[in-house]
């Protein structure tokens, strides 16, 4: 099996999430319409928003994945390319992990390294550890795509897949959410969560591209 | 030994006698322990006084609701396996059941948490936000079992994510451990043996062997109506075929 129809799934996704010219610009908007809401609910207290600014971006992050995700498999399934894959012997978890990859270097990437931007909005002071959070939403919002990608596979011939998604992948959200937050708390056990956090990623990225590719087989029956 | 108890005939004439059996036991069980509990054992002031005798519900239901996502992985394993059909009839018996049981856990967990530390909820506890993430791992089973379209692709879609969810539950578990809790440690399951006076432990295991029979049986009784309604669907669909 040659690296061929992987490498074709993997442009295509990157091919329609920047086409229309808006690429990344169009999960940024919704990163920012989501923050923006928040000092208005909670209150413009620097003291507040700076504690809650990185969970925030946290918050945001799943559930841009969510919102992105919900059409990844579908329009496979509904066109017929997934049966070509499935009739070509393509290695479909493999396929699964490239378009995912693709929709997170679209959609999650961008946000993560925008996420210092956010951070001084939430009064974060301007230091380098914002870079290192940077790399941490990165690494975390990689394991919220792969997870997300489980719901959207089993959900892919469901119609308005959307809250269904949300449903199945938050609960699978939690470790990550957790150590994300953990490590920028600043308190005890924030050193080595990273380690976890990284951790938990690399599982995700194992074991979820086999699920996917289950999913997906009963999506194309 | 699988193949034994696949046979759903067997299975109907085996749960005949023994659905009514476990009603019958787990409810005279139940009935023990909430007598013990609620007029025999002397109340502990250190767990709250009186209301610590809510735990002859809340701690059976605990355990039934880690027990019965545990069932529900195990029969979503076989069935995706060995697509043994009654092995998808039990999980989807399994999974509401285990739902309710699972909020009885957290509503019993509440009310005893409320006079004894203060509060309904306590958000950084990690036995709590397990079983609510519990909670939502049997919800998005059933609201994903619900939106197939056939009964096969409920069945196969369900054990992919049953057995997602399961092999999460540990690092789920693992990862709010990490923040301290408020909830008492483990007091009847532990190295050492159980740490709690016999006069509470005696009621309280046996008012979990009645929960659980209970539970079995009216898990037992779902999977009876399931394999009828689906013999049902079955003489439809020939009868439809015949006219």
């Amino acid at each position: 099996m040659s690296g061929a129809p992987l490498l074709a799934a993997f442009r295509q996704s990157l091919g329609e999430a920047w086409a229309g010219g808006a690429g990344a610009l169009l999960p940024l908007g919704f990163l920012g319409g989501t923050a923006v809401l928040v000092p208005l609910g909670i209150g413009t207290d620097a003291a507040t928003l700076k504690a809650v600014g990185p969970v925030i971006i946290w918050f945001a992050l799943a559930l841009e994945s969510l919102v992105t995700l919900e059409r990844i498999f579908q329009a496979d399934a509904e066109d017929g390319t997934l049966d070509l894959w499935l009739q070509a012997g393509a290695p479909v978890s493999a396929l699964a992990a490239a378009k995912t990859l693709a929709h997170w270097l679209s959609a999650g990437l961008p946000l993560a390294l925008f996420s210092p931007v956010l951070a001084l909005m939430f009064q974060a002071e301007a230091s380098p550890a914002l870079l290192v959070n940077a790399g941490l939403y990165a690494l975390g919002s990689l394991a919220f795509f792969f997870w997300g990608g489980v719901g959207a596979a089993l959900s892919a011939t469901v119609r308005r897949g959307g809250l269904l998604i949300s449903l199945i992948a938050l609960p699978l959200y939690v470790p990550t959410a957790v150590f994300g937050a953990l490590a920028m708390s600043g308190g005890p056990g924030s050193t080595g969560a990273p380690m976890f956090l990284a951790a938990s990623t690399l599982f995700a990225c194992a074991v979820a591209p086999y699920a996917m590719s289950a999913a997906l087989r009963l999506a194309a029956d | 030994m699988w193949s034994y108890f696949a046979n759903p005939h067997k299975f109907l004439r085996l749960s005949d006698w023994l659905a009514p059996t476990f009603y019958a036991v787990g409810t005279l069980c139940i009935a023990y322990g909430l007598w013990q509990g609620l007029w025999v054992v002397p109340k502990d002031e250190y767990q709250g006084g009186d209301i610590m005798r809510v735990m002859f519900i809340h701690v059976p239901a605990a355990w039934l609701a880690m027990a019965s996502y545990s069932a529900l992985a195990v029969a979503s394993f076989i069935w995706f396996v060995w697509r043994h059909e009654l092995a998808d009839i039990a999980a989807k018996s399994i999974a509401p059941l285990g739902a309710v049981w699972t909020a009885i856990c957290l509503a019993t967990g509440s009310i005893w948490g409320k006079p004894t530390w203060g509060t309904w909820w306590q958000w950084n506890d990690a036995r709590m936000m397990s079983v609510l993430f519990l909670f939502f791992l049997f919800l998005g089973y059933m609201a994903l079992r619900a939106s197939m379209d056939t009964r096969q692709k409920a069945a196969r879609a369900g054990a992919i994510l049953a057995m997602v969810g399961a092999i999460n539950v540990p690092l789920i578990k693992f990862s709010v451990d990490m923040v301290e809790s408020i909830h008492q440690g483990a007091s009847v399951i532990t190295a050492d043996g159980p740490k709690m006076a016999a006069v509470y432990l005696t009621p309280l295991l046996v008012s979990a062997i009645g929960h659980s029979l209970f539970f079995g049986g009216l898990v037992m009784t779902s999977m009876r109506t399931e394999i009828r309604e689906r013999r049902i669907a079955r003489l439809r669909a020939a009868s439809l075929e015949g006219a």
